[in-house]
């Protein structure tokens, strides 16, 4: 039994609706699963919290980001005015601050954005060719169409093939299969 | 919309055209969306119309290269008019991008929920525009191989850009808008693009839609964060599509030309920019919906709400208009005065009536919901909207340029055939890209659909 473990992704259970899947979450973590995933072909609302998900890091991320690039595009700007081609217009300021602050706005924004889709790309550990899931036929035909999946991870440690199989079923989830690792 | 309906201002209206005809489910929503690009054979209106734009993209290549060759000397730009043809589409063709970011973003702050069937090809509108926008500032450099100068790099030179220059600011802003609407785009496409991968029959096929989707699976954890980062970043687009038109406008109103330097420019710009955008949006959409039936996705209620943004819109530039008209008027500056004084009577004033007859006469008949519903009419009205929005421009950069201070300095302009190619080529580069784009990637977002259909399921229960 453990030499087939060390094979096995985990227990894949497909439902028909949003809500199923919902209540499904919801389920599996009352039952004291801790390593389990929800997939869906669009956003569900209600979901995050069904699975407990606690706020994010990207916004955290992007505000890094956006601070970086507005500092960093101010301070840059400064520099190059004020001290490595100091420019002498009619007696003006070389530290004309308010000249400075629409690129100063642009690369803000600049800097948040590529923050954010980056930030957001590595914290899912994408891109990620290949996946155990990919290797249920009906995963890749219908998890970004139109059904619900629910898999339970072989990691979890309250996880065993058959107990965890039956838990699916008894949840309604139809077409419950084992996740190979390969 | 079919024919036989309720009176058109009751609200039964309003349940007879929704955002998405009833009767869908998520399989045929994905099968609808992603049979356009997978399984449709290519047709003979498809192939015609590629091969037509591609001929002007042709010509851009000739155009273009001539100019290289020659300078810029082959245009009709000469003291003291610099700025001919090569601004005018510079500042149109980033403007109709505005309105791809307003529906994408600014709608999708406002949970407006009719923006889901169009946001997709109007953000890949936005993307062409700002590439044709772009090229004309580049190639107007006279020698467009030297443009990296406008960027700061170290070099032995040891020469950094004017920062207090607007002409800079323009090049941050114009590259910084094109990055982020790139990356909102793609951002959208990838749970689609895991779709395409997931239906696509053949390896070529799959291996490249599997590689841009990046290995997307629709996990609940990811889609957590994506929905973190597409909200974040419609919150930085909006603030964004608002600086580029306006920093656009900086370019003129930091000058001191008559005409020119005048506080309203931006704002004006700005709404001017989403009033040609949204002409274009639907320039585009009605053929698209006809020639791919898209009229359950993209319905009447789309074309009307788009009719309504366009008359708003176009009332704040016929207000636009009017201050401008009012403040040089008022200011007594002689030769503001003088400006508006060769606007209505000076040799390019057939420009400047047709371009009240474009722009604010014109809108004028959307008030009725007739016309609002009538889809000849829109497409013909989204047309000339375009063309006055594109007089516009040519009024602001022409008209002052060639009435300067000194009748000394005074001039007259006239485009060459290399002006006019040079923009009938970005027609056709825009239109091709657009051909490519509907053939390749889902039109509409399929996800954002699901969302939709089970958003109105729930509302019919």
């Amino acid at each position: 039994m453990i030499e087939h473990r060390s094979h096995t992704y985990g227990v894949l259970g497909e439902f028909d609706t949003e809500h199923q899947l919902i209540t499904a979450a919801e389920k599996t973590r009352e039952a004291g699963y801790k390593h389990f995933e929800a997939y869906a072909p669009f956003p569900v609302e209600g979901l995050s919290e069904a699975l407990g998900l606690k706020r994010n890091k990207v916004p955290l991320i992007t505000l890094i980001g956006g601070l970086c690039g507005g500092l960093g595009g101010f301070f840059f700007q400064y520099w190059c005015n004020v001290y490595a081609y100091p420019l002498n217009i009619a007696g003006r300021p070389l530290n004309s601050w308010p000249a400075f602050i629409p690129v100063t706005f642009e690369l803000t924004v600049l800097g948040a954005s590529l923050s954010a889709v980056f930030g957001m790309l590595a914290l899912n550990g994408l891109p990620q060719p290949h996946h155990p899931l990919f290797n249920v036929e009906r995963f890749s035909k219908h998890a970004t169409s139109d059904k619900f999946f629910l898999c339970i991870e072989a990691r979890d440690k309250k996880f065993d093939l058959a107990d965890a199989s039956r838990f699916l079923q008894g949840i309604n989830a139809h077409h419950v299969t084992e996740v190979l690792d390969d | 919309m079919s024919v036989g309906q309720p009176p058109l201002n009751s609200p039964e209206l309003r349940r007879l055209s929704p955002v998405l005809e009833p009767g869908h489910t998520y399989a045929t929503v994905t099968d609808k969306i992603a049979a356009i690009v997978l399984t449709r054979p290519v047709s003979l209106g498809w192939l015609a119309g590629f091969g037509l734009t591609f001929s002007f993209v042709m010509i851009l290549n000739i155009a273009v290269g001539w100019l290289i060759i020659k300078g810029v000397g082959i245009w009709g730009i000469n003291v003291p008019i610099g700025w001919g043809f090569a601004i005018v589409n510079f500042v149109w063709w980033i403007g109709i991008g505005h309105a791809g970011t307003l529906i994408s973003a600014i709608l999708f702050l406002l949970n407006q929920k009719w923006r889901t069937s169009i946001n997709r090809f109007a953000e890949a509108m936005t993307l062409f525009a700002v590439a044709c926008a772009g090229l004309f500032p580049l190639i107007h450099t006279g020698r467009p191989w030297m443009a990296y100068y406008m960027f700061p790099y170290p070099s032995t030179m040891g020469i950094w850009p004017q920062f207090r220059s607007p002409l800079i600011w323009d090049v941050f802003a114009v590259s910084t808008y094109g990055t982020v609407s790139a990356l909102f785009w793609f951002v959208g496409l990838i749970p689609d693009l895991a779709t395409l991968r997931d239906r696509a029959i053949g390896k070529p096929k799959q291996i490249i839609y599997g590689m841009l989707a990046l290995g997307w699976r629709g996990s609940a954890r990811h889609w957590h964060r994506y929905q973190s980062a597409y909200l974040l970043l419609a919150g930085l687009a909006t603030p964004l599509v608002l600086s580029v038109h306006t920093v656009v406008s900086f370019d003129f109103s930091v000058a001191i030309v008559p005409g020119w330097h005048t506080t309203i420019f931006p704002p004006y710009f700005v709404a001017g920019a989403i009033y040609s955008g949204f002409a274009m949006v639907l320039t585009i959409a009605i053929p698209l919906r006809k020639a791919y039936d898209l009229q359950d996705f993209i319905t009447m209620r789309h074309l009307e709400n788009m009719a309504k943004v366009m008359l708003a819109t176009g009332l704040i530039v016929a207000y636009g208009y009017f201050f401008e008209f009012f403040l040089s008027l008022y200011s007594g500056n002689k030769f503001d005065v003088f400006l508006v004084k060769q606007r209505l009577y000076g040799p390019y004033n057939h420009f400047y009536f047709a371009l009240i007859l474009c722009n604010i006469l014109t809108p004028q008949l959307l008030w009725f919901q007739k016309i609002r519903t009538n889809v000849a009419m829109l497409f013909v009205m989204s047309l000339i909207i375009n063309l006055g929005m594109w007089l516009e421009r040519f009024v602001i950069v022409v008209i002052s340029l060639t009435r300067d201070f000194m009748p000394s300095a005074w001039g007259r302009y006239s485009a060459t055939v290399w002006d006019y190619a040079t923009f009938a080529g970005t027609l056709g580069l825009f239109t091709m890209l657009l051909f490519l784009f509907v053939r390749v990637l889902p039109a509409i977002s399929i996800a954002e659909m699901r969302e939709l259909v089970a958003e109105t399921t729930e509302e019919h229960k």
